[in-house]
């Protein structure tokens, strides 16, 4: 008894320390940013000033007044709200239809789906710039960032969406036919409300990877449609490197999604888990 | 209230058949059971009826209407699953009031109908509750509460017992016998548990493998299988068989028929009576007793190696190991062909 004691013991406190000091590594660079943001480029690059310095909010409030923040941030806002319900509208009926009237080609379907994510992005990089450009126009436009967006993480969102209607018991769908609902309202009066905590989730990480999306936004973008990580990409190279500055257009950049996330934590585990935890 | 008419119905997956050439009438108002064991494609056949498997070929019709093409709803039947299949995010009422609802009826109706069949079922007081806040047996009787509201020409019930425990399952049998004696609809019933399907079936269809094997009434089952499946699945314990081999000299005169060596001979534990040696139709080892309280099953093993059961009402008086003499009533006696199983 005395042992297994002793091992609750031991495994109750150095579970959680190891956890916190992991948690500690990953989170330290994020720390460092938000810290160099408010430093001056001077202060920045000395490694003696890492805690001692006199802050300043010069990085903000030149950031705010130079560079046109709330343009990006606006531009990052309505892209991945749009790319997120895009990719929902279009997910929800897929994946509707795959969990309940599968076919002997639904587990290709999906393998295929998939597999258009091990494709290297970069493969296809000319093409899309010189087709968007040249061809169709619709270079630096909010429509193409949406709907490359969509486009990317649609794979994911189908996916998920599939894996928790699959969750759902058969019958409760067969119940809805037996009671003359519609399709529409199968999904809309069935569906939805039982798969509402997996739908939030696809949600929240479709709307976080739409966020995060660096290398389309950048390329595909040049002003009009540039999107909060084109405002880091665009504050690194031609000035030189300015970490305080630099620091300061990440932390806004990444603080919205970080709120977000610590707001819905729940609801992400759960995501990521794709269904495994009830 | 209708009848129902199966004719040449089949069902492939692909190029494999499960279900053939299944012929049915069922009568106005009848309650006719499936039965089978798992696999025989019982619930198949139901969810065919229901429309919510296609039909590869042949034609259900209800009434005068044939029903290949219609959407479920409008087919005038209503079901009870097996899982009962509740809405989880809607309460008691709205579950029940849901496909009334989907059909537009006007909501004084809707309230009528559902406070009537939540009275009949005596749910009325979980009627704000969700499905997840009911038990077993409740969350079944709301179940069949949704099947009751809609007013259905015809009732299918997918095993809608085997969720429930023992106990709860006679009642609930017991209830839906008296909602078939009130309501007077055609009810279908699938089963595996052929307990149920004796006791609460006017018509019992026996099917095995995708084919119908027997249709009759429960007691024409028992006393008269068509084969020799029907008569090992139709009964309780099932039906002994004894090959000609095993039987001793004189069984032909005992049991009153004439053996040879391509037929089996069948007679139920409870046929089976002990009697004077040299006057036996088989004779074996006394095994194993099992007392069941109002009777004892007493299980034997010939010289042979074959078993069989005898249902008696009093535990023999005879040790483990020792012999004891049995016969049956001629009446009582079945013999099946060897090769084939059917019915001599």
């Amino acid at each position: 008894m005395a042992i297994v004691a002793q091992q609750t013991k031991f495994s109750k406190i150095f579970w959680p320390v190891l956890a916190w000091f992991i948690a500690l590594i990953f989170f330290f660079p994020i720390f460092w940013m938000v810290l160099t943001s408010f430093k001056t480029d001077a202060d920045a690059v000395k490694p003696e000033f890492l805690f001692t310095f006199k802050p300043t909010l010069e990085n903000y409030l030149n950031m705010t007044a130079n560079y046109d923040y709330w343009r990006f941030a606006t531009n990052s806002v309505i892209t991945s709200v749009f790319a997120t319900g895009f990719a929902l509208a279009v997910g929800v009926p897929c994946a509707y239809a795959m969990a309940f009237n599968p076919s002997r080609a639904t587990k290709d379907v999906l393998m295929w789906m998939l597999s258009t994510k091990m494709l290297p992005a970069a493969a296809v990089l000319y093409p899309m710039t010189f087709l968007t450009k040249n061809f169709l126009g619709v270079f630096d436009t909010k429509f193409l960032v949406i709907v490359v967006l969509s486009l990317i993480n649609l794979p994911i969102v189908i996916w998920m969406l599939f894996t928790y209607f699959k969750e759902i018991p058969k019958e409760i769908i067969e119940a809805g036919k037996m009671d003359g609902v519609s399709t529409w309202g199968e999904i809309k009066d069935i569906l939805l409300p039982l798969a509402w905590g997996g739908l939030a989730s696809t949600a929240l990480l479709t709307f976080i990877f739409c966020w995060n999306e660096a290398y389309w936004t950048v390329r595909l973008t040049t002003t009009e449609a540039a999107t909060l990580s084109k405002l880091i990409e665009g504050n690194r190279a031609p000035e030189g490197l300015f970490f305080g500055r630099l620091s300061a257009v990440s932390a806004a950049a990444v603080g919205p999604i970080i709120v977000l996330g610590w707001f819905c934590q729940k609801q992400l585990v759960q995501g990521l888990t794709f269904g495994a935890v009830k | 209230m209708a009848s129902l008419t199966i004719q040449g119905v089949s069902k492939s997956y692909g190029d494999v058949e499960v279900m053939h050439d299944i012929d049915l009438d069922i009568a106005d108002g009848e309650f006719v059971v499936f039965v089978g064991p798992s696999g025989c494609g019982k619930s198949t056949l139901l969810r065919m009826i229901a429309g919510l498997e296609d039909i590869s070929g042949g034609t259900v019709a209800i009434g005068d209407q044939v029903v290949n093409e219609v959407a479920p709803a409008k087919r005038g039947v209503a079901m009870v699953f097996q899982t009962y299949a509740l809405y989880p995010h809607m309460n008691v009422y709205k579950n029940m009031a849901f496909g009334l609802r989907q059909a537009k009826m006007p909501e004084d109706e809707i309230d009528k109908r559902v406070r009537g069949a939540a009275e009949v079922l005596h749910i009325t007081d979980y009627l704000d509750r969700t499905p997840r806040a009911l038990s077993g047996g409740q969350r079944q009787r709301v179940a069949i509460g949704r099947a009751i509201v809609r007013e259905p020409e015809v009732f299918l019930f997918d095993e809608p017992l085997s969720n429930l425990d023992a106990a709860l399952r006679v009642q609930t049998r017991l209830e839906i016998a008296r909602l078939h004696e009130r309501l007077g609809s055609t009810m279908i019933y699938v089963t595996h548990d052929q307990v149920e399907a004796m006791t609460l079936a006017d018509k019992i269809v026996v099917l095995r493998d995708g084919r119908i094997e027997q249709v009759g009434s429960p007691i024409e089952l028992y006393e008269r299988p068509r084969n020799a499946f029907v008569a090992q699945f139709i009964g309780s314990p099932k039906m002994n068989f004894f090959e000609a081999s095993t039987l001793s000299e004189n069984a032909a005169t005992a049991l009153g028929i004439t053996i040879d060596e391509s037929a089996i001979v069948g007679i139920r534990p409870e046929h089976l009576r002990v009697c004077a040696e040299g006057q036996e139709a088989i004779r074996a080892k006394l095994e194993l007793v099992e007392h069941l309280g109002e009777h004892v099953l007493v299980h034997m093993i010939a010289d042979d190696g074959t078993e069989f059961i005898t249902k008696m009402e009093k535990p023999p008086q005879t040790a483990r190991g020792d012999y004891i003499a049995y016969s049956a009533d001629p009446s009582l006696v079945h013999q099946f062909d060897k090769a084939s199983g059917q019915r001599r």
